[in-house]
């Protein structure tokens, strides 16, 4: 890739200040959609190095409690495939450094049209894809087009995968892996960390990719503690759960909102700049 | 956005699905987490294997012979023949198998399957809870913990068969999650699954999911459509004229129509019309979706616009699901099966003329397939042969029917 490429040059920098990165999770469009662009366009500040943008779906299967309600809040405040490019293009009005990430499900792009969408993902500034619903076996649907496109494949890699899948899984995977700490859904349990760093020497085996690790990585200390074994540490679920805290009753955002959830930002990202 | 492939050339065979990923031609597929993957791998092999093996087709037979009761009668429909005035009628009696529905032909095959992968729990999901109340069954007889996930909705209108699950041991986990219907169900049985990979085993209750549930299923209700064609046989020397299934999913449809796809015979899948096509309200994917990916497979989807799943309505709760198995979505683009859809009340009408003129109280799920009966035979001539697949029987259903009508119990 070349040198303009985000995620490669993010992890560069990374590896010259000698820590981790701090990867973040919000869905695009929840609460509503001007809450999320506001705080899209300030989680680089309050210590975000990655952006990982869930594109809403009405059937996260592979979401807990908290990403599903994120996903219908923004659904009901309008959220669509297309608001979600529109944010991004916003977005790198102002940010030309941050890599972005989308990560969902398949549908909303069947239906967009998957060349039309890698085409519009690219123009609106989108680093890579991460697609929860697409293994391999399913390639030629989206993947193929958009590593084509300039677009990175970013692959989940699970505690089931062993060495035979995990080479098929590493084919066709770019800019960095998310290793899957546990087997289940978002949100839910947490893994041992020494587990994932066994975990994660295996599959350093067979790449040279950065590994970002996700699912189950809540507070400052989990954050602090992924970092010692891995590149990058992902939390969604976590400010998820803060947005969620700061809504009113008919859930629209407070206005402390923003303040209270780039501040949890600012102190996950504490852990590895410490 | 997706276009859908119809596609009216004929095929030397439309029994030849699905090919070695799983696809029925644009349907079907493997869209899952890659968590799931390793799993379904595993699946695929051992269920190649028990096809292959003999030991596990002869209890397949045996428990489907002598816990089940099969063959089901293939019966003649005298009386609404006669009312109806046309066409001959047959009812595929599955609903006498035991539990009450065809679900059990499926739920004993996969049981079969995961004792013979070293399973040690079950977990499933339900609409109307014939399937849940299937599994339950298998549970217990085989002796495994069960876990089943219900939509909230359905579990206050299916209050008999949540109670069935209860007494045969299996845990209920009511499914509050999107409209708390068949598909919440689905994705929260799914999460489970993803989260339990080493010991779980998934009995899916219809022919949708990623590969190989589709053709597992659809081989396990075949066992219908080959009695139906041997008895049919015995009884008139003829094969029928037309075939005439409810479909939700479509699991009592293709055991129906899988072995008849070859022959020159008529073939009907109805769709739940709900409160009718033109509104909003219905759960007829291939009457009124598009191509779409979800729960593993691509098929017919009800979507809007940006891929969001709408969702279904019907009164029957077996029904009521937004998308259908993806051979059905394949055999709908070819034309060799032809898909109508039957509304709330005409299912309803068709529910009391069957108790009626025959004494049997059916589903409201086979009652769709009997609107549409009821709409053909006297179209036909007296020579004609119609099968219904009689999938399941009405007790479950009484209190919706009498809400419908208006009738306090």
């Amino acid at each position: 890739m070349s040198s303009d490429d985000r995620i490669q040059s993010t992890f560069e920098r990374l590896r010259e200040e000698g820590r981790a990165g701090l990867v973040t999770f919000v869905t695009a469009g929840d609460p509503d959609p001007e809450t999320s662009q506001q705080l899209m366009e300030r989680l680089p500040d309050a210590g975000a190095d990655i952006i990982e943008l869930g594109m809403p779906f009405s059937d996260p299967m592979a979401d807990g409690p908290a990403i599903q309600a994120a996903n219908l809040r923004a659904l009901a405040s309008g959220a669509s495939l297309r608001g979600t490019l529109d944010m991004v293009r916003r977005f790198r009005e102002k940010n030309r450094h941050t890599p972005v990430i989308l990560m969902g499900y398949f549908n909303p792009i069947y239906q967009y049209g998957p060349s039309h969408f890698v085409t519009d993902a690219v123009a609106a500034g989108i680093d890579g894809l991460i697609m929860v619903d697409l293994p391999p076996e399913e390639d030629q649907e989206l993947c193929d087009p958009a590593r084509t496109a300039g677009l990175h494949w970013v692959r989940l890699v699970t505690p089931t995968s062993n060495e035979d899948r995990l080479k098929q899984v590493l084919q066709n995977t770019s800019g960095f892996i998310y290793y899957v700490s546990i087997a289940g859904i978002t949100g839910t349990r947490s893994a041992a960390v020494s587990s994932i760093g066994d975990a994660l020497t295996a599959v350093r085996k067979h790449t040279q990719l950065p590994i970002a690790v996700g699912f189950g990585i809540n507070t400052a200390e989990q954050v602090r503690a992924t970092g010692e074994v891995a590149d990058g540490a992902v939390v969604g679920s976590a400010i998820i759960r803060e947005i969620e805290n700061n809504l009113d009753e008919s859930g629209g955002a407070k206005p402390e909102l923003l303040d209270r959830v780039t501040g949890l930002v600012s102190d996950l990202s504490g852990g590895l700049r410490r | 956005m997706a276009s859908t492939t119809r596609n009216p050339e004929p095929l030397e065979s439309y029994r030849s699905g699905p090919d070695d990923h799983g696809h029925f031609g644009l349907f079907g597929g493997r869209f899952v987490a890659e968590t799931l993957m390793p799993l379904i791998l595993d699946l695929e092999a051992a269920y190649t294997a028990a096809q292959q093996s003999p030991e596990f087709q002869r209890d397949f037979d045996y428990y489907a012979a002598h816990y089940t009761g099969r063959p089901s009668p293939l019966y003649f429909a005298k009386s609404l023949t006669e009312s109806l005035g046309g066409a001959k009628i047959y009812f595929k009696r599955d609903e006498l198998n035991h539990t009450g529905s065809h679900k059990i032909n499926n739920t004993l095959g996969q049981i079969l399957l995961a004792k013979r992968m070293g399973k040690s729990r079950i977990i499933a999901e339900t609409g109307a809870g014939q399937h849940g109340v299937a599994t339950a069954t298998v549970c217990a007889l085989f002796d495994l913990p069960c876990v089943v996930y219900m939509g909230a909705t359905d579990i206050e209108r299916q209050a008999p068969n949540v109670f069935r699950m209860k007494l045969l041991g299996a845990e209920i986990v009511p499914v509050t999650s999107g409209t708390g219907t068949l598909k919440d169900a689905m994705n929260d049985a799914l999460r489970d699954w993803v989260a339990n990979v080493a010991d779980t085993f998934y009995i899916i209750g219809t022919v949708a999911g990623p590969h190989p549930y589709p053709a597992m299923v659809r081989d396990f209700q075949s066992i219908i459509g080959r009695e139906a064609k041997e008895q049919m046989l015995a009884a008139e020397g003829r094969l029928p004229d037309t075939l005439v299934a409810c479909i939700g999913g479509g699991s009592n449809a293709m055991g129906l129509f899988h072995p008849f796809l070859d022959d020159p015979v008529q073939i009907v899948g109805v769709e739940a019309g709900g409160y009718g096509i033109e509104t909003d309200k219905h759960a007829a994917s291939l009457t009124g979706g598009r191509p779409g990916v979800l729960h593993g497979n691509r098929t017919y989807l009800l979507q809007n616009e940006d891929g969001q799943i709408n969702d279904a309505h019907s009164i029957s709760a077996g029904l009521d699901y937004p998308g259908i198995g993806p051979e059905h979505a394949w055999l709908h683009d070819h034309g060799r099966v032809d898909y109508v859809s039957v509304t709330d009340s005409e299912a309803l009408e068709a529910f009391q003329l069957c108790c009626r003129t025959e004494g049997i109280i059916p589903a409201l799920e086979p009652a769709h397939a009997l609107a549409h009966v009821a709409k053909i035979a006297p179209t036909m001539d007296k020579e004609q042969i119609i099968v219904m697949n009689l999938c399941g029987r009405g007790d479950k259903d009484i209190f919706t029917v009498a809400d419908a009508l208006g009738v306090e119990i």
